[in-house]
């Protein structure tokens, strides 16, 4: 599975980075790692828009988005 | 019959997104009515025309009360600043959201947003006063809200080509809290001991509305944004790169609510002449929005998002802030600022030295991410 490490990256770099991923294309599962809340949230409406289902988890300060078609 | 019945899920499908649309941006819309209220109410009772808020001219008054510049009709400790830095902080804690975080070129994020002062300073205003100026009926804010859309654009081609400042990393709460805390502290102290600070007695640093009232807007406008991630620039960014309107929605209800409120009381004042703190010199205008919009869409956010992610604890968003201080005292020592006769020589050639720099910022920091990929 693929996966795209956006830690330490703040708006709207993880979005891009998943952007590219989509364009690239599109794997029916992706998930991301994020550090702060508001690139979880930017992430998941992004996908939602590409018609993935996402949730996510926090660990140690950090989020795992799942992103899945 | 077949037909019919696709016809149908689709309207369902577009009341549902409707619906979806309205239950994910509900929190922004309510910010942008409440800082249109705010700004409104402030403007009404004391703060300079069309002032309601504005993130760099109160930096720049702050500078001026710290003595970081001598320009007598531009020195006030803003309570506003204060509040908006404490109410991001309160915001951010509950839901564990004030953490350290920074080191990705910290001193390139100074330069920015010394640069972004120095843009905000030509036009008279950062982006949060440009759309209260429109609400007023400036027209020369309209002509700024085109250059602050070209500079936003330009930095979103270098962001889609790989721009970056690199990554962050966690850091300890001393780091978090510093400026938060500096900051906090030293508008105690001008409350305690005002002898120590400087205060204009005419001018605009003159104008302000009672202490109270502004500490608690801007303690308000701190949460609201801290919570709804309201951005000026991250709105026209968002809506330009992933269609995403919701943050421009908030910005579009500043504008709506200002409007509004002016008509109400009667301070709405339609034309390009005459306007409150404000000049006409259309080109310039443009170009010192382009340019505070292209340094802040490099930096990640406008002015106000700078002071929310400074109250929550980023370090880089701190450094940022230490910028725009230093970018303003910058612009009153050096005779950068322009004033209600138009931009200043000294001015227009800060703003070209500002696209220069901008831009080899810019072409080095794609260069190295387009390398590193």
């Amino acid at each position: 599975m693929k996966e795209v490490d956006a830690r330490g990256f703040s708006c709207p770099m993880p979005v891009i980075m998943v952007q590219k991923e989509v364009k690239a294309g599109a794997p029916d599962e992706l998930d991301v790692l994020v550090d702060e809340k508001c690139a979880v949230e930017n992430v998941t409406r992004f996908a939602e828009s590409q018609g993935y289902t996402v949730t996510w988890e926090e660990k140690d300060d950090e989020y795992a988005v799942h992103l899945r078609k | 019959m077949a037909g019919q019945a696709a016809g149908k899920k689709k309207r369902e499908r577009g009341k549902n997104v409707k619906k979806n649309w309205f239950a994910n941006n509900w929190l922004i819309l309510v910010t942008g009515v409440v800082i249109g209220i705010a700004a409104v109410v402030l403007g009404a009772n004391g703060n300079p025309g069309n002032m309601g808020f504005c993130i760099a001219c109160f930096l720049r008054d702050t500078a001026g009360a710290l003595g970081l510049h001598r320009a007598e009709v531009v020195q006030y400790f803003r309570p506003e600043i204060a509040g908006i830095i404490a109410g991001a902080l309160i915001a951010a804690v509950a839901p564990k959201e004030f953490k350290g975080r920074g080191g990705s070129s910290p001193v390139l994020r100074f330069v920015l947003g010394a640069f972004v002062m120095i843009g905000a300073l030509m036009f008279l205003g950062c982006p949060l006063r440009m759309v209260i100026r429109i609400g007023g009926g400036d027209g020369n804010a309209l002509v700024g809200l085109v250059g602050f859309i070209v500079g936003i654009l330009v930095g979103v081609v270098f962001l889609k080509k790989g721009f970056t400042l690199g990554r962050a990393y966690k850091e300890g709460a001393g780091e978090a809290a510093a400026l938060p805390v500096v900051y906090i502290l030293l508008f105690v102290l001008c409350l305690a001991v005002p002898a120590l600070f400087f205060f204009s007695e005419k001018g605009p640093g003159s104008l302000r509305a009672p202490i109270i009232l502004a500490l608690i807007a801007g303690l308000v406008v701190g949460v609201l944004c801290q919570r709804s991630r309201m951005c000026m620039v991250g709105g026209i960014r968002n809506a330009v790169m992933f269609k995403d309107f919701g943050l421009v929605a908030g910005f579009l209800a500043v504008i709506v609510t200002v409007l509004v409120g002016n008509l109400i009381i009667g301070k709405f004042n339609p034309g390009f002449t005459g306007q409150p703190v404000a000049h006409n010199d259309g080109l310039w205008n443009f170009l010192g929005t382009a340019l505070m919009g292209w340094a802040s869409v490099l930096l990640g956010g406008c002015p106000l998002r700078q002071l929310i992610l400074t109250g929550q604890g980023e370090s880089d968003s701190a450094v940022t802030v230490l910028g725009m201080l230093v970018g303003a005292a910058f612009c009153h020592n050096f005779k950068l600022a322009s004033s209600g006769d138009g931009p200043t020589g000294n001015g227009k050639i800060a703003v070209i030295i500002g696209f220069v720099v901008v831009l080899i910022i810019s072409l080095l920091y794609t260069r190295k991410a387009a390398k590193e990929s």
